[in-house]
């Protein structure tokens, strides 16, 4: 079966972190890994306050600083200049792990490769055999981390699943995956695999089963 | 009376042996002792084992130290970046070891290594290919991976502020893995933008105490990797 790619539209890059800062709850916590996950910090929802962690030891990260007032000693884990907001603080490694280890962060947001329907995540290397692998803090986080928001786009720039049975890249993580937010529909990881959410605008379940190399379940009726 | 303070970088460096496993603090170029770095290059010990949580920039401070041919093996959670070029051609080539190691393991088995406590368990890792071969124990119904804590002969660090007895203050996102290889080292190095009269620093704003440090030099004007790598420096 092909797919009519023009009449699907789905969400933007901006549109996918709006849809997760809105399922971020007031006064979380959160480290936001590198790429789309960093656009969460334009949609704080009206009402709440988020405390931004940067796993290099910072706590209350703030926007890039204006062009011109950067400054290579405050950065983010992406190795980007950032700002301190009023009531950050800076500490060592030690102390910014404790915190993603022992439970202390609420959410996490990342990419991803691929995502299997038991939440297992693989983001970190491709195992191919001239791949220079590494992880950085991604496997602290999924396993220190009580909520994992994945932002992906649906399928790899030549098509690929990235939503499957069985992740075939080393994994970052088992079970550990919350919730996806793709271009195409949000999707829960549940114990009965992955049940469609929300769809985004132009796209209907079928386009979604047919680009996710799993079995999907539409949402679910209240 | 006890004085950390050494004249350069130069003698701060001057007997690290061949073979030495070597902290190098820094995430990325912040907090990165770069000229110590550079001293140690000056200096040309060989076979050197590195823990640092990158592989360096361009071809300056460490991935110099690496293109130097003086690097057997690195220790570090993530060797690639967008100006790292120098480790992905020698790791390609066979040419230099590599264990990686995830970024909160890595600090912790530093922090475990300066503490005195040899090994620890975590939930970091488990059901990937990087827990192959570890010990896994169930501990209240959770998986867990037995890691080891990590010692070094030298670290090299770079702090803002020092005292003559070694008591550091950090700049910022700078602080990093500088304070917990600071514990973990044999002989501690370190680099400091200012050394200040011994009362100066506050003793509720020390962050390193002075029991960890060994040697203090003053480099007043520190190199930005970032700006050295846009001006096309290689060091050396």
């Amino acid at each position: 079966m092909t797919v009519d790619n023009s009449k699907v539209k789905g969400w933007t890059r901006e549109q996918m972190a709006e849809l997760a800062a809105m399922d971020i709850p007031d006064g979380a916590y959160v480290n936001l890994g590198i790429g789309i996950p960093e656009l969460v910090t334009k949609f704080v929802p009206e009402g709440r306050e988020f405390i931004y962690h940067t796993e290099n030891g910072l706590l209350g990260m703030g926007p890039a600083p204006e062009l011109g007032q950067e400054d290579s000693e405050l950065i983010n884990a992406g190795k980007k200049a950032v700002t301190a907001v009023p009531g950050a603080s800076f500490f060592h490694h030690g102390d910014s792990f404790t915190m993603i280890r022992g439970g202390h962060i609420d959410v996490c947001v990342l990419g991803a490769m691929q995502i299997s329907q038991e939440g297992d995540l693989a983001n970190w290397s491709t195992g191919a055999p001239d791949a220079i692998p590494a992880v950085g803090g991604a496997m602290d986080l999924v396993a220190g981390v009580k909520t994992i928001f994945v932002i992906s786009q649906h399928t790899t720039k030549n098509g690929a699943a990235k939503l499957v049975e069985k992740c075939s890249y080393p994994l970052t993580g088992k079970k550990v995956v919350t919730r996806i937010f793709s271009d195409l529909a949000i999707i829960d990881i549940t114990p009965e695999g992955f049940r469609l959410r929300k769809l985004a605008p132009g796209v209907t379940y079928e386009d979604v089963c047919e680009k996710t190399d799993a079995p999907l379940l539409p949402i679910k009726e209240n | 009376m006890i004085d950390k303070r050494i004249d350069t970088v130069a003698q701060a460096v001057a007997d690290i042996p061949d073979g030495a496993v070597v902290m190098i603090g820094g995430f990325g170029e912040a907090g990165s002792p770069t000229e110590l770095i550079h001293a140690l290059i000056d200096h040309g010990a060989k076979n050197l084992t590195i823990i640092n949580n990158n592989t360096g920039n361009g071809e300056v401070g460490l991935a110099a130290l690496i293109g130097n041919g003086q690097v057997r093996k690195m220790i570090c959670s993530y060797p690639r970046s967008s100006h790292s070029k120098i480790f992905p051609e020698l790791y390609r080539a066979g040419k230099i070891e590599l264990e990686i190691v995830p970024q909160g393991t890595l600090a912790e088995r530093i922090r475990a290594g300066g503490a005195g406590v040899p090994a620890f368990y975590t939930a970091t890792t488990v059901d990937t290919p990087l827990a192959d071969g570890k010990e896994i124990r169930n501990i209240d119904g959770r998986d867990y991976v037995l890691e080891y804590g990590l010692k070094a002969d030298y670290a090299l660090v770079k702090c803002e502020r020092a005292d003559r007895l070694g008591n550091l203050t950090y700049n910022k996102t700078a602080r990093n893995f500088n304070p917990i290889m600071c514990t973990a080292a044999g002989i501690t190095i370190v680099q400091s933008k200012r050394i200040v009269t011994l009362g100066d620093l506050d003793p509720e704003a020390i962050i390193t105490p002075g029991v960890f440090v060994d040697r203090i030099v003053e480099v007043s004007v520190p190199v930005i990797e970032s700006r050295l790598i846009e001006e096309g420096v290689c060091y050396p």
